[in-house]
């Protein structure tokens, strides 16, 4: 959130002198040892001062984020895809060199939604992103973006489209011989549009994403959350529908991340932009995504809303996922004492994942007065996942083995995952 | 040392400046366009374009495998063609220029090669065409390693001028041949020498100013 307290300290002090950077630096050391609490920012605490709602007022696009400060979700308009790709297949090289990067992609992201797609590096996420504003050309398959078929364009006609597709990069590409404002103005200059025009819609930008003190500067002189500010604000820059984002937090250390995080939520919220984004990290996905897909070996290969993946993936994969991001393995003094097989004198050890209701029924003292065994909890997790609440446990069932057996049947009449990790000798 | 002396090296000098100033500006306007081609046409380049490439690619070997002596004899058709003449300063910039353009364009091509294609990528994402991405992305961004190709290819006019001189060109090294080697007279050499490092010297810093000052990475 560092960043983001920032430009709530500059207002204040309104500072455009490109010169008078130092009071900046300044502020931004202070903030970053502030409580992260009182860093929790929003657009609405950036946009307080008159100069600053009067330059925001100015400019249809900005001043509609503005006003949706006070009406929530006023843009959000959830009929309709916004982004659909159709049996998308993309394949390098030729011949016996052949590379399959994607193969009958499928992918539908609903208007106003974040979209998250998760896999591991090689996996074909950055070949997806590329394929949506055809940066890739797919080999087969078709995409579309609000109705139009990018696939069907010529190159005149998609140059037009990718106007209303907005990206941003895991090293941002920011052109380093151009200062933050004309960076801004870049995609607007492109567009032909006037200087006129231009300052109308950058300097609001500028204001929404922090960098008004910022604009004269070179992008060397900015840290790596400015940085990605500045390419925010340059992919909103042509107004578009769609703001693709390939691994935009990757480069970034955790506290940036989650002001980068933030601030793309709000643009979500406040605008009802759809946002794609491309991840190896589930924290992103957990922190701001609706629906995820799981990318492998150029397949998506699972597709869920956010808190149904978090709770009960489907696929091997997705378990892998999510137990390394819990952190939810077994100890290692533990695995040593794993034996795959049920023995005379074993207990069974298990992995229990519940959510939902099963989160509140109090299983162990049940299972204990039910069936008579102990139970000795290994590892336990409590996490909070889009409002749902997600616990996971790993246990020894200690017992005989008839009553273990009952235990484990009992479990799994419960709503919840239970797999069965292997077997310990019993020490008793 | 003599006034006549004096102004022979001063008159030499505008010669020298003279022959690298044309042959580097000249070369500079056709070098940096066919650097650009050279680069833009690469296979999977914002215009790929194999056969012409590799056109491109060899022309450029050819005239910068010709050893400098040899071009400037065996041009001497096209030099009088040109300027009417195939001594003097004028004469001296022919050759000069047609050895510097393909120099300048491997330059280029090679400081455009510096650009992070992410940054080509993110032009194409906001719909920028092809000519957009080279005169608002490419140039600027490899303004640095341009203006330092320049500086060496100035430089380097520097030094090729003085061996145009010794075939009746003009200019510091023909009066270091003539009047230092010919007639025995050190001085004469060792002024022309201090007036040529002197020059480089100044080119060179004034280079890398620019360079500073225009590269904001």
């Amino acid at each position: 959130m560092t960043t983001l307290a920032l430009p709530t300290k500059q207002f204040q002090g309104r500072n455009r002198d490109p010169t008078g950077s130092t009071s900046h630096y300044a502020s931004s050391v202070n903030s970053r040892n502030a409580p992260a609490a009182a860093q929790r920012t929003r657009l609405d605490r950036l946009v307080h001062t008159a100069a600053t709602v009067a330059l925001v007022r100015r400019d249809p696009y900005t001043s509609a984020l503005f006003d949706a400060l006070t009406i929530p979700n006023a843009f959000h308009d959830l009929n309709g895809p916004m982004i659909q790709l159709d049996n998308v297949s993309k394949t390098y090289g030729s011949g016996a060199r052949t590379v399959q990067a994607l193969v009958d992609v499928d992918l539908n992201v609903p208007k106003g939604t974040i979209h998250g797609v998760i896999g591991l590096s090689g996996a074909g996420k950055s070949t997806l992103i590329r394929c949506i504003n055809l940066l890739e050309r797919p080999t087969q398959g078709r995409v579309f973006i609000d109705g139009q078929e990018l696939t069907a364009m010529d190159a005149v006609q998609l140059r037009q489209a990718r106007h209303q597709c907005g990206m941003i990069f895991q090293h941002f590409n920011l052109l380093t011989n151009r200062t933050v404002y004309d960076n801004v103005a870049l995609p607007l200059e492109l567009m032909r549009e006037s200087r006129q025009t231009i300052r109308e819609r950058v300097m609001p930008l500028l204001e929404l994403t922090g960098l008004a003190g910022k604009a004269r500067q070179y992008p060397s002189q900015l840290s790596g959350g400015q940085k990605q500010r500045v390419a925010i604000a340059r992919a909103l820059a042509s107004q578009p529908k769609v703001l693709l984002c390939d691994e935009a937090t990757s480069a970034l250390d955790p506290q940036t991340t989650t002001s980068i995080l933030a601030l793309l939520q709000e643009i979500n919220q406040r605008l009802g932009l759809t946002i794609l984004l491309i991840t190896h990290e589930m924290e992103v996905v957990k922190s701001i995504c609706h629906r995820v897909g799981l990318i492998s070996d150029g397949r998506l290969v699972e597709e869920a809303d956010v808190g149904d993946f978090f709770t009960a993936p489907r696929t091997q994969l997705g378990r892998e996922f999510l137990n390394a991001f819990l952190e939810l393995e077994p100890p290692q003094a533990l695995v040593e004492r794993l034996e795959p097989a049920a023995g005379e004198r074993t207990h069974p050890v298990v992995r229990l994942t519940f959510s939902g209701d099963s989160v509140s029924t109090p299983l162990i003292s049940r299972l204990a007065r039910e069936h008579g065994i102990d139970v000795s909890i290994l590892q336990a997790k409590v996490e909070s996942i889009q409002g749902r609440t997600l616990g996971l446990m790993i246990a020894e069932l200690m017992g005989s083995a008839t009553q273990t057996q009952q235990a484990l049947a009992t479990l799994e009449s419960f709503d919840l995952h239970v797999e069965v990790l292997g077997h310990v000798q019993r020490t008793d | 040392m003599s006034s006549a002396l004096i102004d022979l090296v001063w008159q030499s000098t505008l010669e020298t400046l003279y022959m690298v100033a044309v042959s580097g500006l000249i070369s500079a306007l056709l070098g940096v366009p066919l650097g650009v081609l050279l680069y833009v046409t690469r296979p999977r380049q914002i215009l790929a374009q194999p056969v012409i490439n590799g056109i491109l690619g060899v022309i450029t070997n050819v005239g910068r495998s010709v050893p400098f002596i040899i071009l400037l004899v065996a041009i001497i058709p096209f030099t009088r063609m040109i300027v009417g003449t195939s001594i003097g300063t004028n004469a001296a910039a022919v050759p000069l220029t047609i050895a510097a353009i393909p120099f300048v364009a491997r330059l280029v091509e090679g400081a455009l090669n510096e650009v992070s294609p992410g940054l080509v990528e993110a032009a194409q994402s906001m719909g920028a065409t092809p000519m957009q991405i080279i005169t608002k992305v490419l140039l600027p961004e490899a303004r640095g390693g341009i203006i330092n190709g320049l500086t060496i290819t100035l430089v380097a006019l520097i030094s090729y001028s003085a061996m145009a001189g010794a075939v009746g060109g003009g200019g510091l090294g023909d009066l270091g041949i003539r009047y230092g080697y010919n007639r025995f007279n050190p001085t004469v050499m060792l002024i022309t020498v201090v007036v040529l490092v002197v020059m480089v010297q100044v080119f060179q810093s004034l280079g890398d100013y620019l360079v500073r000052k225009s590269d904001h990475k």
